[in-house]
């Protein structure tokens, strides 16, 4: 049985300009001990998933699911009070802006022990205790002195720490990291990720990261599921993914990567822009920026099975050549143009 | 040999922070001793973590502050007193291109206004220059007539490229500008700022923590810590086989987009010490894994290291020499 399962969830805001589709049918399962990167740009829905999963979007989001399972117990059909009891505990999540995430007027220790008296009702003592051990576990320096420091005296690298730790305080099974590293600088970031990881292996928990940061993907992730303006287009093992992309968005978004040009200076970029409620493509929502794409791209798209990645494209590719498209060469010559 | 278009010999900038009523104000080093030069038609890459004074560096070089010590030339005249005509030969493009373009403006009145202040064109002139820019940038004839929330990221990041130009300068002073990018557009900004180099010859101050981007963009590299630089080359040498500590450190700790490269991370513990109160000796000491009694006691100069400059008394090179 996976950790988390879900089916076609879909969430939809309502907008003045009517309704917006953030997240549109994505699945995704999560085994125990396993690292899933979710990876898209902006707007691809990767965080909206996750936070409709733990319940923090406002009310004006409307969440659907076919499925929404935590080791096997309906998450939509749970009280809300039931589903306080797992949110925090056993699904624990960490955020992009570590300063903000904090409450600036307690202290770190009363915020850690916060958890841990409210989702595991310990004592004072045993609090301050478990809050020492949890920030000499993520390498905090001196954590019995750090227990009284206020967040406005850590350095943003030493806050996400203390954001880890308190994620971690009630050993949750499941734990999903929302961009944990973008604020940081490269040397903390290395720091924090090494972190993550060796965490993960020693608890044996789930970790969904969710990053727009392929050279992060390709170091951390096992598995990795490409989204592109609320979809799910692609999911593969890592190498495999950064070997043969099946879906002509990833494949675009690989060779726009600076370090894979490969002496070329010019880089191959992706023309427009992502679709925004007002002109969503009626079909294959990246069909306007694709190379390959056709008339039938137009009318409907078709996912393709796992042996492929579970591509959502009518013609998905095999190293780099469009399978069953009608004039592979012609849309081949004419995307090395456009390079040129 | 292209003509020297900025030069700054040891520039420093000092800045005075209060401690309170009581006692003495400290002083921050942002910049603590910087020299470079850059050449027409080339790119300068100024690569470091947060709070190492790349930035400050930024804000010299566009005569925004003034250095507290050094000598900074540009296209070769000195920057002392009066730096209006100057100041039309140096441009700045920022970061965040949601927050540096005014939400009240036209886009045709953005690009006009450096020339209402700077030059004597009369409106014609002025309208024809700014969509002869649009055109430049890859932007529509219509979009003259838009306002900055109409755009999306990438095509606000090309008005701003767009309103630097318009005043033809020589040195474009690029602060992160793809950082606040997705990769797809931060693709197609890289490409027209490469073109427009090839074709006006301009002279860019780049500065990125993004390695990947740096690597593929620039030129010369220098990696600053703590207000110095602690190595200064081209930048094939600096990336193939860095001479610093930090600057092996920097790469390895950059997340490269391949799964199967082997990766031979350093691992660097601790962070940037405050800037009100540095280590004595190389700034790096306490994080470096191959500091000695004399880097605790000694600043180490910039001298040259295998084709380029380095300040640290123990080069990575030296390994090998002791071991052969």
């Amino acid at each position: 049985m996976p950790l988390l399962e879900l089916e076609n969830l879909t969430v939809t805001f309502d907008t003045s300009s009517g309704p917006f589709k953030a997240v549109d049918g994505v699945s995704l399962t999560v085994d125990a001990g396993e690292i899933l990167s979710i990876v898209g740009e902006s707007g691809s829905g990767k965080s909206v998933s996750m936070l409709a999963l733990m319940g923090l979007l406002p009310w004006t989001a409307k969440i659907e699911a076919d499925v929404m399972r935590f080791e096997g117990n309906d998450l939509i059909g749970m009280s809300a009070r039931d589903r306080r009891r797992i949110i925090g505990k056993d699904i624990a999540m960490i955020f992009q802006e570590p300063m903000s995430s904090l409450n600036p007027c307690f202290t770190v220790g009363f915020q850690i022990g916060e958890m841990l008296r409210k989702h595991l009702g310990l004592g004072r003592k045993e609090r301050r205790q478990r809050s020492i051990e949890l920030l000499e576990l993520v390498g905090i320096p001196a954590p019995a002195e750090r227990l009284s420091a206020f967040p406005h005296q850590l350095s943003g690298g030493m806050s996400q720490r203390v954001m880890i730790a308190m994620a971690l305080s009630c050993n949750p099974k499941l734990l999903i990291a929302d961009e944990p590293t973008t604020a940081l600088d490269v040397t903390i970031q290395a720091q924090i990720l090494d972190l993550l990881v060796r965490l993960q292996k020693e608890t044996d928990m789930g970790l969904i990261l969710i990053t727009h940061d392929m050279g992060v993907v390709a170091e951390t992730a096992e598995r990795v599921q490409v989204q592109y303006a609320g979809q799910k287009v692609e999911e593969q093992p890592v190498r495999e993914l950064f070997r043969d992309p099946h879906h002509p968005y990833t494949a675009a978004l690989l060779a726009a990567l600076p370090e894979r040009a490969r002496g070329n200076k010019r880089l191959p970029s992706i023309p427009g822009v992502v679709p925004g409620p007002n002109d969503r493509p009626p079909a294959c929502l990246f069909e306007p920026r694709c190379s390959f794409a056709t008339d039938l791209c137009r009318r409907t798209v078709k996912r393709q099975p796992a042996s492929l990645g579970l591509a959502l494209c009518n013609y998905p590719l095999v190293d780099g050549v469009p399978q069953g498209h009608p004039a592979p060469a012609a849309a081949l010559a004419e995307r090395q143009e456009e390079l040129i | 040999m292209s003509e020297l278009v900025l030069q700054g010999t040891d520039l420093h900038r000092h800045y005075e922070v209060k401690r309170g009523a009581f006692s003495s104000p400290a002083t921050v080093k942002a910049l603590n001793g910087v020299s470079f030069s850059l050449e027409a038609g080339k790119t300068l890459a100024v690569v470091g973590e947060s709070g190492c004074g790349k930035s400050t560096l930024a804000r010299l070089v566009t005569m925004i502050e003034t250095p507290t010590e050094g000598e900074l030339k540009i296209d070769g005249i000195p920057v002392t007193g009066p730096t209006a005509e100057l100041r039309r030969k140096v441009q700045i493009i920022f970061q965040n291109p949601y927050g540096s373009l005014n939400p009240r403006q036209k886009i045709g009145a953005i690009l006009e206004e450096p020339l209402k202040i700077n030059t004597s064109d009369d409106s014609a002139t002025r309208r024809r220059k700014a969509h002869e820019m649009l055109a430049r940038v890859g932007l529509r004839a219509e979009h003259y007539e838009r306002y900055p929330h109409m755009f999306s990221g990438g095509q606000r990041q090309r008005i701003a490229i767009a309103r630097a130009l318009m005043l033809n300068p020589k040195i474009l002073v690029l602060d992160e500008p793809v950082s606040a990018l997705d990769v797809s557009i931060q693709a197609q900004v890289l490409n027209i700022l490469m073109d427009l180099q090839d074709e006006l010859g301009l002279a860019y101050l780049f500065i990125s923590h993004d390695l990947s981007v740096v690597r593929h963009i620039a030129d010369d590299i220098m990696v600053m810590y703590l207000g110095k630089p602690v190595e200064f080359g081209t930048a094939e040498r600096v990336f193939s086989d860095p001479q610093h500590p930090y600057t092996a450190a920097l790469l390895s700790a950059t997340p490269m987009a391949d799964p199967e490269r082997q990766k031979e991370r350093i691992p660097l513990t601790g962070e940037l010490p405050s800037p009100l109160n540095p280590p004595p000796g190389c700034p790096f000491n306490p994080r470096c894994w191959r500091a000695e009694d004399k880097c605790r006691r000694e600043m180490p100069p910039l001298m040259p290291v295998e084709g380029r400059d380095a300040a640290c008394f123990f080069p990575l090179s030296m390994e090998k020499s002791v071991a052969a």
